[in-house]
């Protein structure tokens, strides 16, 4: 039976291009509408595995819906945080955030189906650029400056992918995106994996990402801390699984987001390290590679991408009603903002990873991933990571922002409410669904792409380690929470490096390559400009004399000439003019026939 | 309601964080009569309560190394990136 195929994207792109000429009432329906139209695609189309959309552009084969288990957990997941974002974000009047997030989510969408490095690529881009718009969105000065960083840090990754799979084009002639063979990797597998890695925000590629989401709009952050680095996982997943230098810089990755998170005062900052640190439980998960592995990074990437949008919802309502988001400027706010505190409660408890909740279900299985392929360290260096995801998240956030020393100018607190209707609503599914995730294993567990592993999270051992492990935070957190106070400082990062390196470029530019211009133009006027006139000086006098007396000499002579034959020849006697004519004529004629 | 709730723990603080103590030494005794086949290795079967000192030190070298790291230079000034 053939199915007719449709792909997510094109819905979630044609809804975008039609979106502005959808109006007044009929506006918040659509809006609803599109996303969940392509979530019931997705749906439709993980009935039906198989490979659809094969085209042939030049000699290539373009392969764009690549349908199988992995595929459809992130389609799956992509789709439906679509309408939890968009959910989010209905109030919003300026239609070009839409756009722009629609774009991102098909961007991304289009990237899990790809089955060649080329259409990867084409959507992989467009990723890259629509979310640049979600930061500029926001029109201020340094959401301006954070777009600029962003789109040329993603440039270049996606500069380095780009090598990567045309190296490995010309190598090997195949085009497909594929697992690559990782244990004798090439240049073009480093590259590739590179370029993937950038995505992933693995250090020390990382620092796009705290440095854009803390600048996006409040919705387009939502939208963000979801679609990049999750598509970057599964991509690193289906191309790089059991790369074994993942390990490792997954581990610390997950380190040392949790040490900037500690050290963080931006809300948004803070959560955006906290993606640094998870998705480097993800990105060991993809490293260590066995089938429960694999499983642990997809079922964490699902999870993530439904606390942490909680989180950044919560986050964005604390922005949207306050215009705040340092936490030196916040505090107390339980008494405004209730049922915002819920939600982020649920988040942070989610992503520290407290049992009957969606975290627990997920990273739990990368932790025992590690510890069944025997890499002990692995094991415990990510338990120790959940310890800081729960100081940081479940304890220091909340702490901070909702109870703890009230920093709130009088205009702030005056300010702060908790959001619209549907903010509220979006925040709520969110907060469904973390809970939902934990509570019934199988809704998540059936979808994981390795149907051979089985896996309880739920057994007393692990029970008591968990709780033992957060019971115990807790109590370390409350004995040194003074050493976890927000200071109003930004913390250095990697960033600084092409902050500054760009400034030493300008530099460059403004001082020793200004002073070699300057000189060279004082140079040139005194000595080439006097060296131009003189010679042309001379030319013009050459051009005069020389070749301009050559040639009115020439013409000069042949008048002379051609008077002086007229004064001979034409004297105005018809008889001599015919008798030298004919005498020529009769000349020539002989010399013809004789010569 | 949540309000209401949070205002009458914070006023008996005292007596929540006596709570707190309470179930954290529930714990740590529940613990020890879990059946540790599950264990991954050899010191969470020999240290009685090892994860609840795990999750004590990790907090503590959290705390501490974000503290000497901030304080050793990364943690600048708000208009670092302005001048």
């Amino acid at each position: 039976m053939t199915i007719s195929f449709m792909h997510p994207a094109l819905i979630m792109i044609v809804g975008a291009l039609l979106l502005p000429l959808v109006r007044g009432p009929f506006r918040k329906p659509y809006m609803f509408l599109v996303p969940l139209l392509t979530f019931f695609d997705v749906i439709y189309l993980s009935q039906h595995p198989g490979t659809y959309g094969v085209f042939q552009f030049m000699n290539w084969e373009l392969t764009f819906g690549r349908v199988d288990r992995l595929s459809m957990i992130f389609g799956f997941i992509m789709s439906l945080m679509a309408i939890i974002g968009t959910i989010y974000g209905m109030h919003e009047e300026d239609e070009w955030q839409h756009i722009a997030a629609w774009f991102y989510v098909a961007g991304s969408l289009g990237a899990i189906y790809a089955a060649d490095f080329i259409t990867l690529f084409l959507f992989w881009e467009m990723m890259a650029f629509a979310s640049t718009f979600l930061i500029w969105a926001r029109k201020d000065e340094e959401s301006l400056a954070a777009g600029y960083r962003y789109i040329l840090v993603h440039t270049f990754g996606g500069v380095v992918l780009l090598i990567g799979f045309v190296l490995r084009y010309q190598a090997t002639g195949d085009l497909s995106f594929v697992h690559l063979n990782v244990q004798s990797p090439e240049l073009y597998t480093w590259l590739i994996m590179i370029g993937l890695m950038l995505n992933a925000a693995v250090p020390p590629l990382h620092s796009w990402l705290p440095d854009a989401y803390s600048k996006a709009t409040a919705i387009g952050a939502v939208f963000m801390c979801a679609f990049t680095t999750k598509t970057a996982v599964y991509t690193l997943i289906r191309s790089c699984a059991g790369f074994d230098v993942l390990i490792y810089l997954g581990i610390i990755m997950a380190i040392y987001g949790i040490i900037y998170a500690v050290m963080e005062n931006d809300v948004r900052r803070l959560l955006g390290w906290e993606i640094v640190s998870q998705v480097g439980y993800m990105v060991a998960g993809v490293g260590i590679g066995t089938s429960l592995a694999i499983n642990g990074a997809c079922a964490h990437a699902f999870a993530h991408i439904l606390y942490k949008g909680l989180l950044f919802m919560a986050a964005g309502a604390i922005l949207t009603s306050t215009g705040r988001q340092k936490m030196t400027q916040l505090g107390g706010l339980y008494k405004k903002m209730p049922a915002t505190l819920i939600f982020m409660l649920i988040g942070g408890l989610a992503v520290s990873g407290l049992p009957l909740m969606s975290g627990f279900i997920s990273k739990s299985m990368i932790i025992t991933a590690a510890f069944e392929s025997h890499i002990l360290w692995a094991g415990f260096a990510l338990t120790f990571v959940s310890a800081g995801t729960f100081l940081a998240a479940g304890l220091r956030l909340p702490y901070l922002v909702f109870f703890g020393k009230n920093n709130c100018s009088e205009e702030t607190w005056e300010k702060a409410k908790d959001p619209v209707w549907n903010m509220q609503l979006a925040m709520a599914i969110g907060g469904f669904l973390c809970i939902f995730l934990g509570c019934y294993t199988p809704f998540l567990y059936n979808m994981l792409p390795n149907t051979e592993v089985v896996f309880n999270p739920y057994n007393a051992y692990h029970l008591s380690e968990t709780i033992q492990v957060m019971a115990f935070t807790a109590f370390g957190f409350f004995m040194l929470r003074k050493y976890v106070m927000p200071t109003n400082t930004i913390c250095l990062d990697m960033d600084w490096f092409y902050r500054m390196g760009g400034r030493g470029f300008y530099w460059l530019v403004e001082n020793p390559l200004q002073w070699f211009d300057t000189a060279l133009s004082k140079f040139y006027k005194a000595v080439g400009i006097n060296c131009l006139m003189t010679t042309s000086a001379f030319w013009s006098w050459f051009d005069w004399n020389g070749i301009d007396g050559v040639v009115d000499g020439t013409a000069r002579c042949v008048r002379a000439i051609g008077r002086r034959i007229s004064i001979v020849l034409q004297r105005g006697q018809i008889q001599q003019t015919i008798y030298y004519t004919v005498s020529f004529a009769a000349v020539l004629l002989i010399a013809y026939v004789f010569i | 309601m949540i309000v209401n709730l949070i205002d009458y723990l914070r006023d008996r603080l005292q007596t929540v964080v006596y709570c707190c103590y309470g179930v954290m030494a529930f714990i740590v005794i529940w613990s020890m009569s879990v059946d540790t086949s599950h264990a991954h290795t050899w010191a969470e079967k020999a240290i009685p309560g090892f994860w609840s000192l795990f999750g004590l030190c990790s907090c503590a070298i959290v705390i501490m190394v974000a503290r000497w790291y901030g304080k050793s230079g990364i943690q600048a000034r708000e208009d670092y990136y302005d001048n």
